[in-house]
């Protein structure tokens, strides 16, 4: 029962899923609708759990008196922004949106930015031309980089072209045989989810 | 000035502080991140979706079928209970079932034949030869080689797999340069508004 049924309808809502591609019948565009919508849902569920699990790791840590004020100030964080949403809504102008603005969104870029540090310090100690392989990532990496900022017109009038030749051909058929591979093989891991023989989601309780 | 800018200033120095070292400010505010990107999320979630989606049509659209996706959701919080986590599988099921029945139609198309098609290009036509069709189809069909496990990578094999390296390192050495400028792109805008909107240095 407890490892049956999760499977029964596992296979259930694939095949549905699967089989309503090939059906422009009205029946199968409702049927498909719902399911995605039921998806949504159960979606916003598990987000809901996963912030109760959040908040009761924290507060587990505060009672061991472990990192105190900055439990409390995420804690403070998740409890704020659905105050703001009930006493202002999530309009534009509203005091929701405006800690989104000013305080949400600056701090989210400035993590992004940080690393460009790290990357560039990382590149630097690892980037060696020990042998071929190596040798023209490192060359392609250069011209890329070199060839994307307005110092390479200057350089020459073919940088930036060599640039975009190399994005488009050459690091293009890599990426779309990369794809080609995720492609295949998300098809292959999908047909043995819905068929129960890949079951390790079942895992964990 | 516009107290907005003070505060998104004073977070943007604040964070900007851990390339000295990990430091208290630093871990203060990222608290504040993380806590404040959840609240925002469950906020936005619960008023697209379940308010849009399930409360009001359920409640007040005469919509009672939607009571299985409410249940459904509910036995998710059964995680918290060690008798009946695995009511919690049943969800869980429904989701990667019916996520694995979408993604195969959308996988075959937009990853496997649309790449496919793509790669497929005139070799020689009113315009002239085209390398870069020739260029395409060696380092699609070389990595391919690259990637295909079943046979050993000897002979023709091995020296398409090996060719097909080369291709690979063009495009990590290409993807690379192009996540650092994307970065290094975004760090000139905080130091752009740090100098011109916070400390008003420029402009």
């Amino acid at each position: 029962m407890k490892q049956r049924l999760p499977v029964i309808i596992c296979f259930l809502a694939g095949a549905i899923m699967f089989l309503q591609y090939f059906s422009p019948h009205p029946v199968a565009r409702s049927v498909y609708s719902a399911i995605l919508d039921y998806w949504q849902i159960i979606f916003a569920f598990t987000l809901l759990v996963g912030v109760a699990a959040y908040v009761k790791s924290n507060l587990k840590q505060i009672s061991r008196g472990q990192d105190i004020p900055y439990r409390l100030v995420a804690i403070a964080g998740i409890i704020l922004m659905p105050i703001l949403a009930i006493i202002g809504g999530i309009k534009i102008d509203s005091p929701f949106l405006w800690v989104f603005e000013n305080v949400i969104a600056p701090m989210q870029a400035t993590v992004f930015s940080l690393l460009a540090f790290f990357v560039a310090s990382a590149s630097f100690r690892g980037f060696r031309a020990r042998n071929l392989q190596a040798s023209i990532l490192l060359g392609t990496a250069l011209i890329v980089l070199v060839g994307r900022v307005p110092i390479a017109d200057m350089i020459s009038e073919y940088f930036p072209k060599l640039t975009f030749w190399i994005q488009n051909y050459p690091s293009m058929s890599a990426r779309r045989a990369i794809l080609i591979g995720i492609g295949l093989g998300s098809m292959t891991t999908a047909f043995r989810v819905i068929l129960g023989i890949e079951r390790t989601y079942l895992k964990g309780e | 000035m516009d107290i907005g800018i003070i505060i998104a200033g004073i977070l943007t120095l604040a964070i900007f502080t851990f390339l000295y070292r990990d430091n208290p400010i630093y871990r203060l505010v990222e608290h504040l991140l993380i806590g404040l990107s959840i609240g925002y999320a469950l906020v936005i979630y619960w008023q697209t979706t379940l308010v849009d989606i399930l409360f009001r049509p359920l409640f007040t659209g005469g919509k009672p079928v939607l009571l299985i996706p409410l249940v459904l959701g509910l036995l998710m919080f059964s995680r918290f209970n060690s008798r009946l986590s695995w009511l919690s599988r049943i969800p869980i099921a429904f989701m990667i079932g019916a996520g694995a029945g979408v993604a195969i139609p959308a996988m075959l198309y937009a990853r496997t034949l649309k790449q496919v098609s793509a790669s497929v290009m005139p070799l020689i036509d009113d315009g002239g030869f085209h390398i870069e069709a020739l260029v395409v189809a060696l380092g699609l069909l070389s990595t391919l080689a690259y990637f295909y496990f079943s046979r050993e990578h000897e002979g023709l094999m091995g020296k398409a797999a090996r060719l097909g390296t080369y291709f690979l390192m063009v495009f990590f050495g290409a993807t690379f340069a192009y996540t650092v400028m994307s970065r290094m792109s975004t760090f000139i805008g905080r130091i752009d508004f740090l100098l011109t909107d916070f400390l008003r240095l420029i402009g």
